[in-house]
């Protein structure tokens, strides 16, 4: 280490040597001789590389800039090692490099490409809206709905799955519930979605806008009474299907002591915003 | 008063009393392991025998599996307008795996019994799984319109 710095003061000092004797030679030599030779000059010093070009790819769709953790990164409360879901984590941040999965809520429209070896061009698009999300980690699903020739059609997707090709939000919008389970019982026409549809431009910032439709249902049994309490569901017309004497005596089911089971409480602020700035910090690598 | 406790006694009845908006007076069950003997099928292609009114829904009445299961592609044996047909399933309410689609409808296909479907068109989306099978039921796959 002292024998190259000792080498590196000599190379400096050389340098400098040089950079004096060049001023000399410049002063001694006439005007147009000496325009050649800093020309010459400007060539050999330190090379200045130009400036980066700054590349704007429009293919990709931009970030959302509000602050938005996918639910599935949040782990659930269990008794296993939280070394399993960093290495989850990390996981599905590396497949987040390649495939941009954009922010979305229950009530969304989205269309997802798949790749499928059965069908035509090898990618299956289905366009729909979507009704639930589940699951934590990898194994995090979202369910699509639509109608398609006045047949329902559901179809449970993996986010994580390497089949899916592109997953496109079409409208952002969050609706009254988080699970619209309860479409299945409602009119068709709410859960029709145009598959030719034009992605509604939306802001990157602010609020995501909250849809207050309350959708009318069709006449009882329905899959699941979702008049009951325990669904705690926002997003239904209930005056037009039940009477409300039905409505009270549904309210019997209800469980008021579980607001205040303490056991219950899982507070996931503080995790969400140590995970929000790690997984944030990972993506801009 | 008596009434109540006699319906209670039956499984599977509900007894309701009259409410403003009409109700059905029977219960129904959820969605069992697809499709099985005896349940209700919805014909969706455009057969005469698929599509005419008769007082009583097609019924399955024998699966062609080893478990009396019939999951999508599965041969059927149904009981139409008092005859027996052959049929194929092409959907079923039951949530099958990941990325398969699921119908609001348990649906079903007319067929032969050397396969050839019975109908000429299939205006119902069927799923893409079907392809798969190319020899046995490719003309069913050449009459089907969409496919999810």
């Amino acid at each position: 280490m002292a024998a190259c710095s000792k080498r590196l003061d000599k190379f400096i000092v050389s340098l400098r040597l040089l950079r004096n004797l060049q001023v000399q030679n410049e002063r001694s030599i006439s005007t147009s001789l000496c325009r050649w030779a800093s020309e010459n000059d400007s060539e050999t010093p330190n090379f200045v590389p130009p400036s980066k070009p700054v590349i704007i790819d429009k293919t990709q769709a931009a970030a959302t800039m509000r602050k938005f953790l996918s639910p599935e990164f949040i782990p659930p409360r269990q008794r296993t090692n939280p070394l399993k879901f960093s290495i989850e984590r990390k996981d599905m941040i590396r497949r987040r490099k390649i495939l941009n999965i954009p922010e979305f809520y229950a009530g969304s429209i989205l269309a997802v490409s798949m790749a499928d070896p059965n069908a035509t061009g090898k990618i299956n698009r289905f366009v729909g809206i979507c009704i639930q999300r589940g699951g934590k980690g990898l194994g995090a699903t979202f369910v699509l709905r639509n109608i398609i020739n006045h047949q329902g059609v559901e179809i449970c997707y993996e986010l994580y799955n390497p089949r899916i090709q592109k997953i496109e939000v079409l409208k952002l919008e969050k609706r009254l519930d988080d699970n619209l389970m309860y479409l299945r019982d409602a009119l068709p026409e709410y859960s029709t979605v145009d598959p030719d549809m034009k992605p509604v431009p939306f802001s990157l910032t602010g609020e995501v806008p909250l849809n207050e439709l309350k959708v009318k249902m069709r006449p009882k049994p329905w899959s699941k009474r979702w008049e009951r309490p325990k669904f705690n569901i926002q997003g239904i017309r209930f005056d037009l299907s039940l009477v409300p004497k039905q409505m009270e005596h549904a309210q019997k089911w209800a469980q008021p002591w579980q607001e205040y089971d303490m056991l219950k409480e899982y507070d996931t602020s503080k995790l969400e915003q140590q995970i929000l700035s790690e997984v944030q910090q990972e993506m801009s690598k | 008063m008596a009434l109540p406790r006699l319906s209670r006694s039956f499984t599977g009845l509900l007894v309701e009393t009259s409410y403003l908006i009409h109700q059905r007076t029977f219960s129904v069950s959820p969605v069992a392991a697809a499709i099985q003997k005896l349940t209700r099928v919805r014909v969706v292609d455009n057969s005469s025998l698929g599509n005419t009114p008769y007082h009583r829904s097609p019924r399955v009445i024998h699966v062609y599996t080893k478990n009396g299961v019939g999951k999508v592609g599965d041969k059927v044996l149904l009981a139409i307008k008092g005859q027996k047909k052959k049929a194929l399933i092409v959907g079923h309410k039951m949530p099958g795996e990941c990325m398969t689609p699921r119908f609001d409808s348990n649906n079903v296909v007319l067929i032969e019994d050397n396969g050839n479907p019975t109908g000429t068109r299939i205006k119902v989306p069927i799923p893409a799984q079907l392809r798969k099978m190319e020899g046995d039921y490719s003309k069913v796959l050449a009459i089907a319109s969409s496919f999810v």
